[in-house]
């Protein structure tokens, strides 16, 4: 299977993304350290695997979230994002 | 007091009612215990779980409007898939089945939008556009009005049209338009389009850029990233093209 056939978007991710934020993440605003564009994060790309996610910046290919887990643990790396705009709930 | 959705729990959905769309494609109707309620373009997540505790997930599109109050999926399968497979051809009506949801919010639409709506679906991508236009159909027809769509439908074959007849019935509302493209093969006598979507066909289906429509685009990764570059060629704002990429998982 190729890499690119495997490839989807943000979406994809949403379901892992609410075990941790108490929001749907999708509609949350993210910028890329690499290019400083604002993306919500069901735009980005998602290169998902076995043992979690990886989502890119669709301008400029910088991972920009990454997302694993192991048997007792979840790991979350936000460091490709610089700002996280998530909306405010009243 | 300020609270979130609710936490996003597993449930145990029963199967109510069971439809051969296509030879590849089922929907399994779902009555899913304490629904909060979705939006047209939600997903949830399904989980299989083996004897041996091995288990498998896998996301899938609601095809039901809101207002059904059942969870309809349609899963095709994929011979080598080993969640599509299971629930293709060993689920029947009466069955249990591991679900959370509704998750998603970025590709979502909602009667209220309002402003034309251009849906594009590729093979099984057709499943979430068919919440919207569930949706859209169930609205007040002044909101129908304020909001009428058009929907570019690619498929292979003429047997691979998931929804056919339902589709045939909704054109016959004059908010709703629907375009079908044959990939593979069309049937003599065949009157709509019979090649892979393109700019032109793009052009002459879709709203005027200056219409403003809100853009929904759902299918195989290479068709949705083809028609979204394609629809911002053709003017129209990056911002309104939402996507939703459909990968080979099974």
């Amino acid at each position: 299977m190729q890499v690119e056939q495997m490839r989807m978007d943000g979406n994809a991710a949403a379901g892992a993304l609410r075990e941790i934020f108490s929001q749907e993440m999708t509609v949350a605003a993210a910028t890329c350290t690499g290019c400083g564009v604002e993306h919500e994060i069901g735009a980005l790309l998602d290169y998902g695997h076995a043992m979690g996610v990886v989502l890119r910046c669709p301008g400029c290919n910088t991972a920009m979230l990454r997302l694993s887990r192991t048997p007792a643990w979840v790991y979350l790396d936000t460091s490709g994002i610089s700002y996280l705009k998530v909306p405010s709930v009243s | 007091m300020t609270s979130g959705p609710p936490r996003l729990e597993w449930r145990v959905a029963r199967v109510v009612d069971v439809r051969q769309e296509t030879a590849a494609a089922r929907t399994l109707v779902l009555d899913v215990p304490q629904w909060p309620g979705h939006r047209a373009g939600q997903h949830v997540d399904v989980r299989l779980v083996a004897e041996d505790g091995y288990q498998a997930q896998r996301s899938y599109s609601i095809a039901s409007a809101p207002e059904e109050g059942t969870v309809a999926l349609t899963i095709e399968r994929l011979d080598d898939g080993e969640v599509s497979t299971y629930l293709s051809d060993v689920l029947g009506v009466g069955d249990g089945l591991e679900v959370r949801g509704p998750i998603g919010g970025y590709f979502v639409w909602e009667s209220s939008d309002a402003g034309p709506l251009l849906l594009v679906g590729g093979g099984s991508g057709i499943v979430p556009l068919m919440a919207m236009l569930r949706h859209h159909a169930r609205a007040e027809p002044s909101l129908r009005a304020s909001a009428p769509v058009r929907l570019l439908y690619s498929a292979r074959t003429r047997d691979q049209i998931i929804y056919r007849e339902e589709l045939e019935q909704l054109a016959r509302s004059r908010d709703v338009s629907v375009t079908i493209t044959l990939t593979r093969e069309a049937p003599v006598g065949w009157e709509g389009y019979s090649r892979r979507i393109d700019r032109e066909m793009l052009g002459a289906v879709s709203w005027p850029p200056s219409e403003m429509p809100r853009a929904y685009v759902c299918g195989p990764t290479p068709l949705v990233e083809s028609v979204a570059s394609l629809l911002v060629e053709l003017g129209h704002d990056p911002a309104r093209v939402r996507t939703e990429r459909f990968g080979p998982t099974g």
